[in-house]
């Protein structure tokens, strides 16, 4: 059986046999399981994938172990569960995992009919297609009558459709499950591009057989803000998930990093304070502990950390960070004030 | 006691607790039954109701009329993104239903041939089929497609440089594509003349087989029928000025247009299916061939009919009553096998009711249908097969 039958099969299950009044308290099923379940992609480089020594490497992979140092105040107290796009939606809706850290793109359908919350965005991405060079093609404008292979189960389908719709061009897709396949299946020629979100295809394109024979067009044809994602119906899990998010953004603004933590808790700034529970409150209201913020920065570090630690100049991917930078430098990282 | 008048009998028979009659004591116990049954399943559809609006998940069938916003791949009627997701559905049933005749055809035919060469008295024919059963049989399905599917995008050329064996045939890692006859109205004309020649060919069948019971004289009916068969049409192909235009696929931009495309996800597919399935229908041939008596084949051989009359007359008839019931398995096993596609990118129904899982979240809907249209198929060929089962069977005196 494919392992999407799996999961659809287990939502299934979980439909029909859970008992419909305790919904709510995903905070106390996490804390007496004693460890995080969360979701990850497990096979895109920079976001989710094990390293050679099997440790867990990627920047959705550190925003869900910011997630675990907030409620237990260890982020090693995660576990991960590699899921392909088709499987995600089910495994969240079906409870196999608590939150999702998987490159997934906030929609309002997501929202509405599939019954889940997406906490605030950890990456500002755009999709873009990745062609070989030696087809000499310059613009997706040019791609008319193209193959073109696609991840199913994704926005990424529904964009393509449209982008060609809307240009009157006629395409055929390959849609194939897992994502290594897929890569295997375009980087031998099976497709004359790739299409995912640019975050995804630089990915790709790192790990290609060479690199250099291949370049991103020049259009994003569409928004793609990721973000972790949660069930619908359990507020205070959200907001735990959503403030996380918030907090690591937060500490970049306040300069606050996995360094120099220790010494910001002498801050006499009362927002510091409060923000990393020298003055108590703010974790209480979430149910955690104050420290919480604390733990987050100290043991995974704030978001421009993160970033440069997974996708940043300094790695394979070299992403800038654009859209991905602090509002106060011309980004869209911005946080709620936390008082 | 033998002697009690029957009036004592139903006298004391009254006296019986009814619970204790076995007839009325079975009605109760499958009352019972069923009213459990009844619990849990108002348990069970009360239960996910109220998790799906807890959820605020949505329900209902409304999603089939809803533009589908996805491309599918390959499709025997028309379609885009701007459909629904009820005839996104279609094309998605329809391309199982594709892969499953053609590989069912080609699977029979297959099958028999390597049965047959089998039980061959050639050394080296029957080693190579034993051979060919051995390593199909036991070697799982999925693999195999990966395999062929990773042969034709790893071996096969670009289209740009694809291979070109015949005029009008390009082999690429796109597919097969073949030139094919340009559309001309002596098509419709010729198709009714081969379903003419179908009917005529199944009447002198009838004739030719009463005239042999009666007089015993042979017709070379194999030859004629045959004849009939290409000739009808040919003649009409004639008489319509012989129409020769061919649509031939040409290289333009990325791809080919024009002829007939097989994608490389539908050869991997219906490859990878025939290939391990006609191992097995081969199994069933040889056992079925088999378990005809040597004694009745000798017999026939005795009474001086020929190798093809034994074939036809004696053995078939007798080994077909013990393969056909094992051989609709196997064509059911192909048709569910075909749900594999999805590992290797061929749009069938799973892959297409997949996505609509997917991108409307209805998992319940969609699991529903997926198998709501395996059991219609597999319902379908099994009464098929079944009605073909009874014809075949031997009639005993």
């Amino acid at each position: 059986m494919s392992s999407l039958s799996r999961f659809t099969l287990s939502v299934l299950l979980v439909l029909l046999t859970t008992s419909g009044s305790a919904g709510a308290a995903t905070l106390e099923e996490v804390r007496a399981r004693g460890y995080l379940v969360a979701g990850v992609n497990g096979g895109v480089f920079g976001f989710s994938m094990p390293d050679k020594d099997g440790t867990w490497r990627g920047l959705d992979v550190d925003t869900a172990r910011a997630v675990a140092a907030a409620v237990f105040g260890d982020a090693g107290k995660i576990k991960f569960t590699a899921l392909t796009a088709v499987q995600r939606l089910p495994a969240l809706q079906s409870k196999e995992i608590d939150v999702l850290c998987r490159n997934t793109t906030q929609t309002l359908t997501r929202e509405t009919t599939n019954g889940l919350s997406f906490a605030h965005v950890n990456f500002y991405d755009g999709q873009g297609f990745l062609i070989a060079k030696k087809l000499g093609v310059k613009s997706a404008k040019e791609l008319s009558g193209a193959t073109v292979c696609v991840l199913p189960g994704t926005t990424t389908e529904l964009n393509a459709a449209d982008f060609f719709r809307k240009n009157k061009m006629a395409w055929k897709p390959v849609v194939i499950e897992q994502v290594s396949e897929l890569g295997k299946a375009f980087f031998a020629g099976r497709c004359d591009c790739l299409t995912s979100d640019t975050s995804q295809l630089a990915a790709h394109r790192s790990v290609a057989p060479n690199p250099d024979d291949y370049i991103l067009l020049p259009e994003i044809i569409s928004k793609e803000p990721l973000a972790p994602v949660v069930r619908h119906g359990d507020d205070q899990w959200y907001d735990i998930v959503n403030w996380t998010v918030m907090a690591l953004i937060q500490a970049e603004e306040f300069g606050i990093t996995s360094a120099n933590v220790d010494e910001m808790l002498k801050s006499k700034d009362p927002q510091i304070q409060r923000f990393l529970g020298v003055t108590p409150g703010l974790g209480q209201s979430l149910g955690l502990n104050d420290r919480w913020a604390y733990h987050i920065i100290k043991q995974v570090g704030n978001y421009g950390e993160i970033f440069d630690r997974n996708v940043g100049p300094g790695t394979p991917l070299a992403l800038p960070r654009g859209l991905n930078d602090l509002w106060t430098n011309g980004g869209l990282m911005y946080a709620a004030p936390f008082r | 006691m033998p002697d009690r008048p029957p009036a004592a009998n139903q006298a004391q028979a009254g006296r019986t607790a009814f619970w204790l009659e076995p007839g009325k004591r079975a009605i109760l116990y499958q009352g019972a039954l069923l009213c459990l049954l009844g619990l849990l399943a108002y348990y069970l559809i009360s239960n996910t109701l109220t998790n799906l609006e807890r959820q605020s998940i949505a329900t209902g069938w409304g999603f089939l009329d809803k533009e589908a916003a996805f491309e599918v791949g390959e499709s025997v009627i028309p379609y885009s993104a701007a459909d629904t997701y009820g005839r996104a559905l279609i094309v998605g049933a329809l391309n199982t239903l594709k892969v499953a005749l053609i590989g069912m055809a080609m699977t029979l035919v297959l099958g028999t041939l390597i049965g047959v060469a089998r039980l061959s008295t050639n050394w080296l024919v029957s080693k190579l089929a034993a051979g060919y059963i051995e390593l199909m049989q036991n070697i799982p399905v999925l693999l195999q497609l990966f395999f062929w599917y990773a042969i034709f995008y790893e071996a096969l050329p670009s289209p740009r440089e694809a291979l070109h064996p015949l005029r009008g045939l390009f082999l690429c890692n796109r597919g097969v594509v073949f030139a094919v006859p340009q559309p001309h109205p002596a098509h419709k004309y010729m198709l009714a003349a081969l379903f003419a020649g179908v009917v005529l060919v199944y009447l002198l069948q009838r004739w030719v087989r009463a005239r042999q019971a009666r007089s015993g004289r042979g017709f070379p009916l194999g030859t004629v029928g045959a004849g009939i068969l290409v000739g009808l049409p040919a003649l009409v192909w004639l008489a319509f000025g012989a129409p020769r235009g061919m649509n031939v696929p040409e290289l333009a931009g990325f791809n080919f247009q024009g002829g007939v495309t097989w994608s490389p996800e539908f050869i991997a597919l219906l490859l990878g299916l025939v290939l391990y399935t006609a191992a097995f229908v081969a199994e069933i041939v040889r056992a079925g061939i088999q378990a005809v008596g040597k004694g009745q084949q000798e017999a026939a051989l005795s009474i001086g009919l020929r190798r093809r009359q034994v074939l036809h007359l004696v053995i078939l008839p007798q080994a077909l009553r013990v393969i056909i019931p094992p051989l609709t398995s196997q064509m059911l096993n192909l048709t569910k096998n075909s749900s594999l596609a999805v590992a290797i990118g061929f749009p069938d129904f799973v892959s297409v009711a997949n996505t609509t899982i997917n991108q409307t979240g209805q998992a319940i809907e969609g699991v529903a249908l997926i198998m709501l249209v395996y059991l219609m198929f597999s319902l379908t060929t099994s009464a098929f097969m079944n009605w073909y089962n009874r014809k075949t069977r031997l009639i005993e005196r």
